[in-house]
């Protein structure tokens, strides 16, 4: 430490290292505390206990029987089965549409410049509106999605989109990819602009083609990156919320339900709290151990550079 | 004579614009739906191209008058909720926030690496596992709908990208600017208000514009905790543009264009900083 710099009059004057650190972590960590753990504790707690609204106070313990409900539950199966579904198809989509004009921007062509900036418009708008714009789109009787198909000839009368469970769910997946892909970008495009040109200029000497050096070369170095979006965007998508509540409710017969939005329905829907808790213990959990794995992968990539 | 690049130079330019015809379709589309009347949003096919474009959905939601939806009514109400909770979010997470993010970055101390993993660990944790308790305990402090419950909950989930973003940027200052400030006798906290906050300037605007923009855009805690114009932000508000027998799509697109125009903004104002903010928390983990 640099500590003998100091007189030392002005040395008893100042806090230790470590105790200006805690002093000043202090109001943070207070708050998360207050806000975070305790609750989430408390939830935990609740997830072993039934609760009668008609009888405040009473709180019966009864063990594991919540979590044992919902592993016997088809409607707990579909609704994590959906919300793989999701994270899938929308992470895939986000990550190979992200590379792509990531890779198709970095060329530096005549616009690019523009559109590394206009495409910051989908991530900005805030989700709540991402969902009533393509759920006005998807319109069954009035939609642009509809309009734009008919007059192409493409359909032959108008659709109800968001009526059938599998299309909805898709479509829901597009609106998701269309807000979240310029985050991809903007991840992507940061990391290819840090990679050493003098490979690029080798392989070019010993004669690679653009594909070698996309695979050999821009693909090995991209991987911290790859990871981070994979996980980072993986977490987020397993706790799809908003977009499905205001798109579609978690209908039509119940083919959006994803995990979250069956917690919410249980426990703001049908008042069950503790199973409701049960239900966003599993979800924590699930999305926790997914985080650890980031972390873990986040080490290695880290290394990589 | 064929040409290979120039063919893949055509290709990249016709993605390009495919790309910017999805950037700005369904945006124009919202625009579009905002400034139609009802009869010609009604239309089949659509006016892709208004013929008697209005303001009339736009002077609903400034200028209320009797008869025009609720949500239309409070909506200028909940604009200025929206933008006290996030305003109150961002300033307070961002003092808080770079204190701790300055410790975590700098100061070592026992137990260091737990601390900072467990308060980034938070962001994973959705929303709906900590609902049920909070909302006992706000109603406990009879806290429930009202803007300090919306400004201390929403701390919770910016305060984790705060430090995040800022121990990245901390961390990229070098020991040595401080240890010179030290020796010719600066204190710690002077020199991190002299040295290190001055230099870490770009992270600090990247980490005010992300922590509004999130809470702008924070949807599932207003849902359940607020019912009045009293605390209702603006994402709420939208989803309840519904008529009695239909939703009112124009009314609605107006509500998303407005609360649209301030994320957007900053957004393309501050784009520098937002993507070093971003790929300096992402890179640097």
């Amino acid at each position: 430490m640099i500590s003998f710099h100091f007189s030392e009059k002005f040395r008893f004057r100042e806090l230790s290292e470590a105790q200006l650190a805690y002093l000043i972590i202090l109001p943070s960590v207070v708050i998360l505390l207050c806000v975070i753990f305790y609750p989430i504790i408390y939830t935990f707690y609740l997830s072993f206990h039934k609760m009668f609204l008609t009888q405040p106070g009473k709180v019966p313990f009864i063990g594991l029987k919540n979590y044992i409900d919902f592993f016997h539950s088809s409607f707990f199966w579909n609704a994590i089965l959906r919300t793989a579904y999701f994270a899938f198809l929308s992470v895939g989509m986000e990550l190979i549409l992200g590379l792509g004009i990531a890779l198709l921007l970095n060329q530096n062509l005549v616009g690019s410049k523009f559109l590394k900036v206009a495409i910051m418009i989908p991530w900005a708008i805030p989700t709540v509106v991402i969902g009533i714009m393509w759920k006005w789109i998807y319109d069954a009787n009035y939609g642009a999605l509809n309009g734009l198909l008919f007059s192409l000839g493409i359909i032959s009368k108008y659709q109800a989109w968001l009526a059938r469970p599998y299309t909805a769910m898709n479509l829901v997946i597009i609106a998701d990819v269309w807000h979240m892909t310029p985050f991809v970008v903007l991840i992507f495009l940061a990391s290819l602009a840090v990679l050493p040109k003098a490979l690029y200029e080798a392989a070019e000497i010993d004669g690679a083609s653009a594909w070698q050096c996309f695979k050999r070369i821009t693909l090995p170095l991209l991987t911290p990156a790859i990871l981070i979006v994979l996980v980072s965007r993986t977490v987020e998508a397993f706790k799809v919320f908003d977009i499905i509540y205001v798109m579609t409710s978690g209908g039509p017969a119940n083919g959006t339900q994803v995990i979250n939005y069956y917690t919410y329905l249980e426990t703001f829907g049908y008042l069950h709290f503790c199973r409701g808790s049960a239900l966003s213990f599993i979800i924590s959990a699930t999305v926790l151990i997914t985080a650890l794995i980031y972390i873990k992968f986040l080490h290695k990539g880290i290394e990589y550079i | 004579m064929f040409n290979q690049k120039k063919f893949i130079k055509v290709l990249s330019y016709l993605a390009m614009v495919l790309v910017a015809i999805a950037i700005f379709a369904p945006f124009y589309w919202l625009i579009i739906s905002s400034i139609s009347t009802m009869s010609e949003l009604l239309c089949t096919p659509p006016h892709w191209f208004p013929k008697y474009p209005t303001l009339d959905n736009y002077l609903n939601i400034f200028f209320p008058k009797t008869g025009v939806a609720r949500a239309a009514k409070i909506f200028m109400y909940t604009v200025r909720n929206s933008l006290i909770v996030a305003g109150g979010v961002t300033i307070i997470s961002l003092t808080l926030g770079s204190f701790a993010a300055y410790a975590l970055a700098k100061l070592v101390f026992p137990m260091r690496n737990q601390i900072l993993i467990s308060i980034l660990a938070t962001r994973m944790l959705p929303a709906i596992s900590t609902m049920i308790p909070l909302y006992i305990i706000m109603t406990k402090f009879n806290l429930i709908d009202t803007k300090i419950c919306l400004i201390i909950l929403y701390f919770t989930f910016s305060i984790p990208y705060v430090i995040w973003i800022m121990v990245g940027f901390f961390r990229t200052i070098p020991s040595e600017l401080e240890d010179a400030a030290r020796i010719d006798g600066c204190s710690r906290l002077g020199s991190f208000f002299r040295v290190i906050l001055p230099l870490s300037a770009p992270g600090l605007i990247a980490t005010t514009v992300i922590a509004f923009m999130l809470s702008w855009d924070e949807f599932f805690f207003a849902l359940i905790l607020t019912n009045t114009p009293n605390a209702k932000t603006v994402p709420v508000t939208i989803t309840e543009f519904a008529g009695r027998h239909l939703i009112d799509y124009g009314s609605m697109c107006t509500g998303g264009v407005l609360a649209c125009i301030p994320p957007v903004l900053i957004a393309l104002i501050f784009y520098r900083f937002i993507v070093r903010g971003l790929t300096e928390g992402a890179v640097k983990g």
